[in-house]
């Protein structure tokens, strides 16, 4: 739409085109009690994006409420790029997860690329130099070729982003099940380290100051994104493709470069923040509003790679590798110097001024003059009415599934081969992460773990959420998801910190979904109480939906941990023949939402797993502890799939076997998933100590010389015997033979 | 003995070959931009991986022109040791400073692991600690590492035994299992594995340690020795 033919600010009225662009007929009317007057075309551009879910929680901030956010090491909560977790020696660890699922749904290359690209300008536009990233990723099963393409694009577009910037991709996960057929969701988390004294903040103070536009040039890319993100996906998303950024990381390299020496070196620099979502919008009025002033910009100045590019153009292109700096008056020199060395623009397009106004000039003219607070902060909140669905009860009141299992290995060897068990060796090949050196437990393990140079100190890190349980039980699920974040931490050694958390939803409109995300963020509110990860950040994705149906409730969680000595570093991995292996926790028969019920009855139902989060919270301490005395070998959790799942993972390095004797009933023994268990490696001389510390404890069997999996049980004798080579051909065989065969 | 790293915009190793040389090593090193004109105060040089100029062209295309680039030339025929690794390695192709050129992973795809890599050639001024035959672990990291040369320069290649580290399991299609080469003088050695990940067990291997003694151990015999 050229400038001259923009409708005008009664037609927008009078027409409604304002819904267009996702605003309500209320929030128009509230935008015009706002300014006293009807907006005009640019302005009405400004509130829509503005006041879309993805900038303003407006759907999910009574929700988002409910999470603690503070505790003695929390440096910053919500609301800033990402949040910061103090780990002594004047140093802190910063980190968030985002979404982008709706641009990777449409173009998976480049929406998981720029999904890459965001989140590390949000940690590095706190001041930290970005160490590690990780993923979350779902898509629907691996047997439709578009569900092979969005999978295959993905991953390349994780890979040729990260890979490129030289920020390594430690971890994450990646599932599959058939709610996000139309809908993935590509979670992206990046962690950063910092000094204290290097933190910034996102705020434009100083009347006089100079307004910064840094990096890549503005072009028509991404326009109304944020609005888009808050949408459904229908079958006429496909012409949204051109609001897909397209990414550029040796741009982003630049510009982290630059951004962090200007950081590090110069102290005229008063503000900084990432033009993400709603680009030059959202930063200068978010900047503008937490420091309790107002921004006048001429948009003549911005730098364009298009030609005639209107304001409204301007304003909500969501062009990618752009920052958004303020400087002291008089000091712009410094920051060009700067930028000059790395080849970058850097541009004065702007002044902060007392006034609390975003004015916006084009032409010599007033193009825009909206306060600064009515766009970031006085967004409409709403309390969507939430409903419980009548498949809740349903699956409460339902009769245990009861797995029908005739020959365990075979049962073992297709749990294995589960695309969503099975070895995700064909991702992480794609991903550097090994770059920066410091990669100490790679990917595959429970968590990965990154040392931190200069100390003896190590950072574990992990994405986790099993969508299953919640959509059975979203407070149950919730907790669960928080639970086994850590569970992972503690694995690799690690206390857990915090939590970055990625709530991706269907649409809050339905009563049912509200309901669901409701619940679980209760669910994960407790458990975040009980385990003391307060929630410092994260990110909201409502409307996963494909043509009316939602996806799973799939709040994953991005934890990270402190090592606190890199003695203490253990991966799931079996060691040494003659180690003792030991199950800490009770076993159950909890087959509701399990991977067991999800192979053999084609889809889930029923009711999640027990968790009592005050025995969670006891075993995770005792294990650490022990870990901590330097006591155990490995440490794994038990998830997916079950003990005999978790024996088998923990044998897949190295060449030693394990031997291990089941109780009570076979099927549960060697499969449920019962909740807070962990599987455990100790030295012989070490037994008793440990049994001490871990009072749950109890003694399974032995890890033996030879490659090979043993399974007895008490009364019926051997149950299962697989050799490593066998398990290891159905793990690791799954994925690329599923991407091979013809779907 | 000092090390140049040499930085170009899009370097990413840069940091990983610092370290390797300060803290693991324990020599002098220093980061030298793109667009310095003079190396004379270095006694080696290495050419970090990475994606230089973004890598949008071929890998290493742009790199190729950078000031420093004749520098590094004048430091080659001035028998100083160049190491380049990966994005490096790609680099010393692009100037003509090492024969043949590299192609996509024959599996399209980046590779990221672990590799096992044999010692092919132990009587060069980078591999004199390493025993021929010896196996080493040194991670890969690419997508376009995939070495190729015409048949008579693998000839040359093999009959002036400048194949100095074979893949034990080929990753990417390299010709004859090609990881590493070196040039005819022996001073400029490239290669796809980075040996600056393979400094320190704790984070997987220290088999690349030997590679930057023995660049150290040759210039100690040449220069501190004999003076």
């Amino acid at each position: 739409m050229s400038y001259l033919h923009e409708p005008t600010a009664t037609q927008i009225q009078e027409q409604h085109l304002y819904r267009d662009m996702g605003l309500s007929d209320d929030e128009f009317t509230l935008v015009q009690n706002i300014l006293g007057r009807l907006p005009n075309w640019t302005e009405t551009g400004l509130f829509s994006v503005m006041w879309s879910e993805h900038c303003s929680y407006k759907n999910s901030k009574p929700v988002l409420k409910k999470f603690p956010v503070t505790g003695p090491r929390v440096l910053q909560g919500p609301g800033e790029g990402a949040g910061i977790v103090d780990i002594g020696d004047e140093q802190a660890v910063v980190f968030k997860i985002e979404s982008h699922n709706h641009p990777s749904a449409i173009e998976p290359y480049q929406g998981a690329a720029t999904g890459v690209g965001g989140i590390i300008r949000d940690v590095f536009s706190m001041g930290a130099r970005p160490v590690a990233l990780l993923n979350s990723l779902r898509f629907g099963e691996l047997t439709s070729p578009r569900v092979h393409y969005l999978f295959e694009e993905v991953v390349a577009g994780i890979a040729g982003y990260g890979n490129c910037i030289g920020i390594p991709t430690v971890g994450g996960e990646v599932h599959f099940d058939a709610s996000y057929d139309g809908n993935p969701l590509v979670n992206a988390m990046c962690v950063g380290l910092i000094d204290h004294r290097d933190i910034q903040k996102g705020q434009a103070k100083g009347a006089g100051n100079s307004v910064m536009y840094v990096g890549a040039k503005t072009g028509r890319d991404g326009i109304h994104g944020a609005t888009f993100a808050s949408e459904e996906l229908t079958e006429s998303s496909e012409e949204k493709r051109p609001a897909v950024q397209v990414g550029d990381p040796f741009m982003e390299k630049l510009l982290l470069e630059a951004c962090l020496e200007l950081i590090q070196t110069c102290d005229g620099l008063v503000g900084i923040q990432d033009m993400g979502a709603a680009g030059l919008t959202s930063s200068s009025a978010e900047m503008a509003s937490k420091a309790g002033m107002g921004i006048e910009m001429n948009l003549d100045l911005v730098p364009q790679r298009e030609t005639n590019m209107t304001p409204y153009e301007m304003m909500l292109s969501e062009s990618q590798e752009r920052m958004l700096i303020v400087m002291e008056k008089g000091r712009e020199a410094e920051a060009h110097a700067i930028f000059d060395k790395w080849g970058l623009e850097a541009k004065v397009v702007g002044t902060v001024i007392e006034e609390q106004t975003l004015r916006l000039l084009h032409h010599g003219e007033i193009v825009a003059n909206v306060p600064v607070d009515a766009l970031a902060e006085d967004a409409p909140v709403y309390e969507k009415p939430s409903c419980e669905p009548a498949y809740f009860q349903q699956y409460q009141q339902e009769a245990p599934f009861v797995p029908h299992v005739t020959n365990p290995k075979e049962t073992l060897l297709q749990l294995l081969a589960q695309p969503s068990i099975a070895s995700k060796a064909w991702v992480f090949d794609q991903y550097d992460y090994m770059v920066r050196t410091n990669t100490v437990v790679p990917p595959g393990s429970d968590a990965a773990v990154i040392r931190i140079r200069e100390t003896n100190k190590a950072l574990a890190m992990t994405t986790d959420c099993n969508a299953r349980y919640i959509y059975l039980d979203p407070e149950t699920g919730g907790a669960i998801a928080v639970a086994e974040a850590a569970r992972n931490l503690v694995c690799s050694g690690a206390e857990p910190l915090a939590l970055t958390d990625c709530l991706n939803y269907g649409s809050p409109d339905k009563p049912e979904i509200f309901w669901q995300l409701e619940k679980s963020t209760d669910g994960m509110s407790e458990a975040c109480r009980v385990l003391e990860t307060p929630v410092i950040g994260g990110n909201v994705s409502l409307y996963n939906e494909t043509n009316g149906v939602a996806i799973y409730p799939t709040p994953v969680i991005g934890m990270v941990g402190l090592v606190h000595d890199l003695a203490h570093i253990t991966t799931q991995y079996v060691k040494t023949a003659g180690d003792l292996l030991y199950v800490i926790g009770g076993t159950d028969a909890s087959f509701g939402g399990s991977e067991l019920q999800k192979m053999q009855q084609g889809f889930i139902s029923g009711a999640a797993p027990k968790i009592d989060l005050d025995v969670e919270r006891m075993r995770q301490q005792q294990l650490l502890s022990a870990i901590q005395q330097g006591l155990v070998q490995s440490a794994h959790d038990l998830a997916e799939g079950g003990l005999a799942v978790a024996v088998a993972e923990s044998m897949m390095e190295g060449s030693v076997g394990a031997s291990i004797t089941i109780t009570g009933e076979r099927d549960a023994a060697l499969f449920s998933e019962t909740q807070s268990r962990f599987l455990v490696s100790v030295k012989k001389e070490h037994a008793s100590v440990f049994e001490t510390i871990c009072e749950d404890a109890h003694s399974i069997g032995v890890v033996t010389d030879e490659p090979k999996l043993v399974i007895h049980d008490e009364q019926a004798g051997v149950v299962l015997e697989a050799s490593q080579e066998e398990l290891l051909a159905a793990w690791k065989g799954a994925i690329p033979c599923l991407l091979t065969s013809k779907a | 003995m000092k090390f140049a790293v040499i930085v170009f915009p899009g370097s990413n190793c840069d940091v990983d070959m610092y370290h390797a040389i300060v803290d693991e090593l324990g020599a002098e090193a220093e980061y030298v931009w793109h667009d310095e004109d003079n190396l004379d105060r270095f006694d080696g040089i290495l050419l970090p991986g990475g994606f230089s100029y973004g890598d949008y062209l071929r890998t290493g295309a742009i790199a190729q022109f950078s000031n420093v680039m004749r520098e590094v030339k004048k430091a080659a025929e001035e028998g100083k040791p160049i190491l380049g690794v990966c994005n490096g390695f790609q680099i010393l192709l692009e100037a003509g400073l090492l024969p043949g050129a590299m192609r996509r992973n024959a599996s399209l795809k980046f590779i990221c692991r672990q590799e096992t890599l044999l010692v092919e050639n132990d009587h060069t001024m980078f591999t004199s600690l390493y025993e021929q035959g010896e196996r080493l672990q040194i991670p890969v990291a690419h997508g376009e590492g995939n070495y190729y040369c015409d048949e008579e320069t693998l000839q040359m290649l093999e009959k002036q035994q400048r194949i100095v580290f074979r893949y034990c399991n080929n990753p990417n299609g390299s010709i004859a299992n090609i990881a590493g080469i070196i040039n005819e003088r022996g001073n400029v050695l490239g290669m796809m594995p980075h040996p600056e990940r393979a400094m320190d067990t704790l984070i997987g291997s220290a088999d690349g340690v030997k590679l930057f003694q023995s660049i150290v151990k040759s210039w100690r015999e040449q220069y501190v020795l004999s003076s």
